[in-house]
Parts: C-alpha cells; structure tokens; sequence
C-alpha cells in the first residue's frame, strides 16, 4: 500500500484521465472491462518459462493507453508502488530452479531465471491492463458496467460509495499526519497509543459523517437502492474491439510470434 | 499480503473467483434480507476508513518496523461478518484497480484470504467463542488478538497454497510455508494488538458504537456452517473440475474456447484458423538453428503446449539450445519495438487531429 501522499496524488491523476473524452472513454465499458478480463487470464495461461512469448501482449495495454493518451509515466508509477509480493516470490526461483535452459552469448541462463523473467513480466502486463482499464474508463463508468453485467446492486452501490469517501477520508487522515508529524518532528512514526487515538477518531469522524450522509439521502428519497445514473449503449464497434482482441490473444496464445519472427530474422540475416 | 496475478494460473484464480463470488453473493442476500438502509452509507463510509486508516502507520518498539490495520476483524465486529464480507471486497477491489494491489484475476483469492478467512471464519468461529457474550475488557482484547493471528496464519496458508497450485514458483511448499507462517505470526499479533487498541478506544469514545457484535445477534457459529460448506464445496467442484480439464488439455483457453463456442473446430488441427496456423508454425520450424520447443522444458520463446506435446519431451532436464534463445530475444526484442511503435504511431495521430 502506497503512503497517504502519494495515494491521493494517484487517485486524483486517475480521477482528471477518466474524466477526459478520449476515443477509449467513448468506448462502452462492459466492452473494456471484458476484455481487460480476458487479457489477464490469457496472460496467466502461459507455461512458466514463456517469456518473449508474452510479449504481443503488451500490445492491448500499448494501444488502450494510445487511444486513451494515457501517459507511459503513470504506469511506470504505479508499477513502482504495486505490491511486492510477486517479485519478491519470483526472487526465489532462481535459487531453487537452477537448472540451464538457455544459453545467451556464451552464458547458460537457469529455468529459475526465466521463470522469473516470466512472472516479471505477467506483473507489468496484468498491473498496466488494470490500470489502464481504470483510467480510461473511471470508475462510475466500471461500476455501471458491473451492474449490467449482473453484479448485484448492492455491491455495485459499495464500491460508488467507498471510492466516493476513498477521496474524503484519505485526505482527512493525510491532514491528520501531517498535524501529528508537526507536533512530533522527531517521530517519523507515531507510538501505538497515539495510532489509536487518530484511527479512533478517524472512524469515529468516518461513522458520524455516515449518519449525515444517510440523513441526506433519505431528504433526497433514498429507499435502500442506489439507481445507476448513466445509460450504457452497446454499439458496433464495441463488437468489433471485443472480438478483435479476442482474436489477438488467441493467436498470441497459439503462435509464438516473437519466436517465430526471430527465427525467420536470424535466418535471413545468416 | 495480497496475492499477485503475476503468480497465479487461471485454474486457482477462477476457482476463487468462484468461492469468493459465492459468499459475496450469499452475504448480499443476508444483506437485503435485513434491509436497514442505514447500512448502505455506514458500509461505504467504513470501507473508504479501512482503505485511509491502512496507509496510516505505526512505529513497532525496538524493532525499526511499523505496522497498520488489517480491517477485516475490526469490520466484523462493527457490521456484522456478511457486511463485513462485502465492504472487504469493495476495499480489495479499489485497492486492486486503483494500485495494482494484487490484480483482477487475484482479486478472488484475495477477498477469499483477506475477507472470507477473517470475517465468516475468524470472527464467528474464534472471537465469537473466545470473547462470550458480554466480555471484559481483557477479554475482549484477548479473542480480538488471538482471532487476528488465526486469520492472518489462515490468510497466509492460503496465499502459499495459491501460489503452489499454480506452479508458477519454484519455491518448495515447505520452505515457503516456513518463510510466510512465522512473518504472519507476528503481522497477526501487531494486527490484533492494533485491533483491540482501536476496538477499547471506541468503547471509551463512543459507546453505543459496537452494541451491534455483542447481544441480540444470533450466535454465529451455528449459522456459519452451512455457508462454510456451501464454499468449501464450491472451491473444490470448481477447482476439480477446472484442475482435471488443466491436466487433460493444459492450454486452459483453449479448452474455454472450444466450450464457449460449443465445438471442437477451433482446436482441431487442419480445421479453420487454428489449422491454419499450426500450418503457418510447422512451415517456420525447419528453418535453420530454431526448434519449437516441448511443453514445460522449453526455450525463453516457448510455444504453446497441446495434450501431445505434454508428453512429447521426456528428458527432465532442458538442454540449452542456443539457436532457441537467440531466435526467442530477437523476436521478443523485435516484438517490444513493434508493440512500442504502434503506441507512438497513434499518439501522433492523436496529436495531430
């Protein structure tokens, strides 16, 4: 989990790109948040050792964050601050799995190698399609998706609230740090008693402000369901992006493209 | 710790996709059977507390490391385990779109880990019997604290087992279960101790406020079972049933391909594009120095794997092929510039319309 500055720094640059009109937001949600799906499962279909294998499939993050003048930074960012977990499981392969499977310039490279390689590289694949998926379509756009699609409401109402108070309550706990951290210039960390008291009344602020918001609802004829705002509209071409990369993942899944396209320079340059 | 895609294969992701999918469902049905509308701005509210009070910190004493909320416990405890269950999830999902906190294919093993242990088996089944009906003070923080390292240890099974039915480490099960249970044992009694500071805190603070866990609700452990059941026998027929057909045809899009489109054409060789392109791949493979390589034991640039090229190599140790790796980073350097010139090409077209 990111620290509380640079959270919000992300949420808020997410928030500005969804709410751009770029070819990508025109685009019908349930038609991006299909296919961002199929693209992580294709990518964590490979065998382990595929690596360059992979690689045509940089092509749906690469064209998505084009058409959605995504920038290559944001991405970059947040594979930085994604969690660790995956890299530092796919560190131990190459202690464990040493066996030599290829040989570069003269170097025998170990199964663990590529197989981290591998994970390495389905991290940056799957990490930018999500994000991607989320920048160029937003939230209340992906929520109303997910509704359409069958998940019900009530779920689909949470995550429009938690994201809408996500903003609110990070930005009061980042006034609240930075508040302790004046006081305490020395303690980079506040001590447990002084983390209660400032999660406590965090909560305390959290519950009570849910009180005047559920009082403000019902004013405006809240009746326990959240009505979706926006009308989707599927249209052709959302056919066409769907299949079209379905097509593309297939054929990546079935040809080594990389492969084959390495053979054939090395043996034309032979 | 949140799971990765990068380290899942769609077999145990989907599965858990399945058994946390259906105790979201279930959860939600509770839900509308209670119907408070009270609840709908007080779930999103909290999850919006857990996602902010999770980047607040706190110094551990002597050991230069710090720690925070894990919120599951703390939500139960405040809702009730089904609620609970669902603002988790919400919280997961946020977390796993907004900062690739794990990923869309894990998020199932994540709210399974992270939401389903904690809040429909922690709670109900450690600190409910732990704590009793009216506890002490001490009492309380005692079953808040045990039952947090119960969910963590019980989490961080699940991540390892996750991990080693994918396959996708290398790391032997027993060594990565001797690296994640003892770091979880003490992420768990932080947890806990931060859980309970909090849960005496709003005693003090604002009384009535956690009246919902303690009387009046029917104890949850007799009900907790049929849903465990229901789950457990969810995660194993999905699992089973995708495992068997993993183990049978390991290209797993493959067999979802030909059962969504209700016939084998697509995987028949000779037939249709596939054909075609299976053709397209034995024309390139006589060509000088480049062998396809064989299922599991293959070069950087590895085909796919059919159910016959599973048992076509059976040395057990790869034998470096250098041809192989050089035709595999060529390609793949060629293809990353291909990928990244399309990019620019329409970024510039963008630009100048």
């Amino acid at each position: 989990m990111p620290r509380i500055g640079s959270a919000l720094q992300e949420l808020r640059a997410i928030e500005s790109l969804a709410a751009r009109d770029t070819p990508l937001a025109r685009q019908d949600p349930r038609a991006k948040l299909v296919a961002t799906l199929l693209f992580v499962v294709t990518a964590a279909s490979f065998e382990r050792y595929v690596v360059a294998g992979l690689l045509p499939l940089a092509l749906f993050p690469t064209v998505l964050a084009a058409r959605g003048d995504i920038q290559g930074r944001l991405l970059a960012r947040a594979l930085w601050l994604a969690s660790p977990l995956a890299v530092m499981v796919g560190l131990f392969n190459p202690l464990f799995d040493r066996a030599p499977m290829v040989e570069l310039a003269g170097i025998d490279v170990s199964g663990g190698w590529v197989s981290f390689a591998s994970i390495l590289v389905r991290f940056a694949l799957t990490v930018s399609a999500a994000l991607v998926l989320v920048a160029g379509t937003g939230m209340p756009m992906l929520c109303a998706a997910l509704g359409r699609l069958g998940v019900p409401q009530s779920f689909v109402t949470q995550l429009l609230l938690v994201y809408r108070y996500a903003f609110v309550l990070v930005d009061e706990a980042a006034r609240m740090a930075t508040a302790r951290r004046l006081r305490a210039p020395d303690q980079p960390r506040p001590g447990l008693s002084v983390y209660t008291a400032m999660v406590g009344h965090l909560l305390v602020r959290a519950v009570d402000r849910a009180q005047r918001v559920h009082r403000a609802m019902i004013a405006r004829g809240f009746d326990g369901e959240v009505l979706p705002t926006r009308a989707l509209r599927w249209r052709a071409a959302d056919t066409v992006f769907v299949v079209g990369w379905c097509a593309w993942f297939a054929l990546v899944r079935s040809v080594d493209l990389p492969g084959s396209l390495g053979a054939w320079l090395a043996a034309t340059t032979a | 710790m949140h799971m990765a895609d990068a380290l899942l294969s769609p077999a145990v992701g989907i599965s858990m996709w399945a058994a946390a999918g259906t105790a979201a469902a279930i959860a939600s049905r509770r839900l509308r059977q209670q119907a408070d509308d009270q609840l709908v701005p007080l779930m999103g509210m909290l999850g919006a507390f857990v996602f902010a009070a999770q980047m607040v910190n706190f110094g551990i004493p002597g050991t230069g490391s710090s720690g925070h909320l894990g919120g599951g416990l703390l939500l139960a405890l405040l809702l009730g385990r089904h609620a609970a269950l669902l603002v988790i999830a919400s919280v997961l999902t946020v977390q796993a779109i907004f900062f690739a906190d794990g990923g869309l294919l894990a998020l199932g093993a994540n709210v399974f880990n992270l939401g389903v242990v904690p809040c429909l088996i922690a709670y109900p089944l450690v600190y409910r019997p732990l704590a009793g009906t009216a506890p002490s003070d001490t009492r309380r923080a005692i079953a808040i604290a045990v039952a947090a390292v119960v969910a963590l240890q019980l989490g961080a099974l699940g991540v390892v087992l996750q991990t080693a039915l994918s396959g996708l480490s290398s790391l032997p099960l027993d060594t990565f279960l001797w690296l994640m249970l003892p770091i979880h044992l003490a992420i768990g009694l932080v947890e806990g101790v931060a859980t309970a500071a909090l849960v005496l805190f709003l005693r003090r603070a604002w009384p009535g406020l956690l009246e919902g866990e303690a009387p009046g609700r029917r104890p949850a452990a007799a009900r907790a079972r049929p849903l465990l059941a229901a789950l457990a026998v969810a995660a194993a027929v999905t699992g089973g049933v995708l495992s068997w057909f993993a183990s049978v045809r390991p290209d797993g899009l493959e067999w979802s391909v030909t059962y969504a489109a209700g016939t084998d054409a697509l995987v028949a060789p000779g037939d249709g594009l596939h054909g075609h392109l299976a053709r397209l791949q034995q024309r390139y493979a006589w060509l000088p120095d480049y062998d396809w390589p064989a299922a599991d034991a293959a070069g950087a640039g590895a085909a796919p794997a059919g159910a016959a090229a599973a048992s076509a190599d059976p040395a057990p140790w790869p034998h470096p092929k250098p041809g192989t790796s050089v035709a595999g980073v060529l390609g793949g350097v060629v293809t990353l510039a291909l990928v990244t010139g399309v990019g620019w090409l329409l970024r510039r077209r963008r630009a100048r319309a």
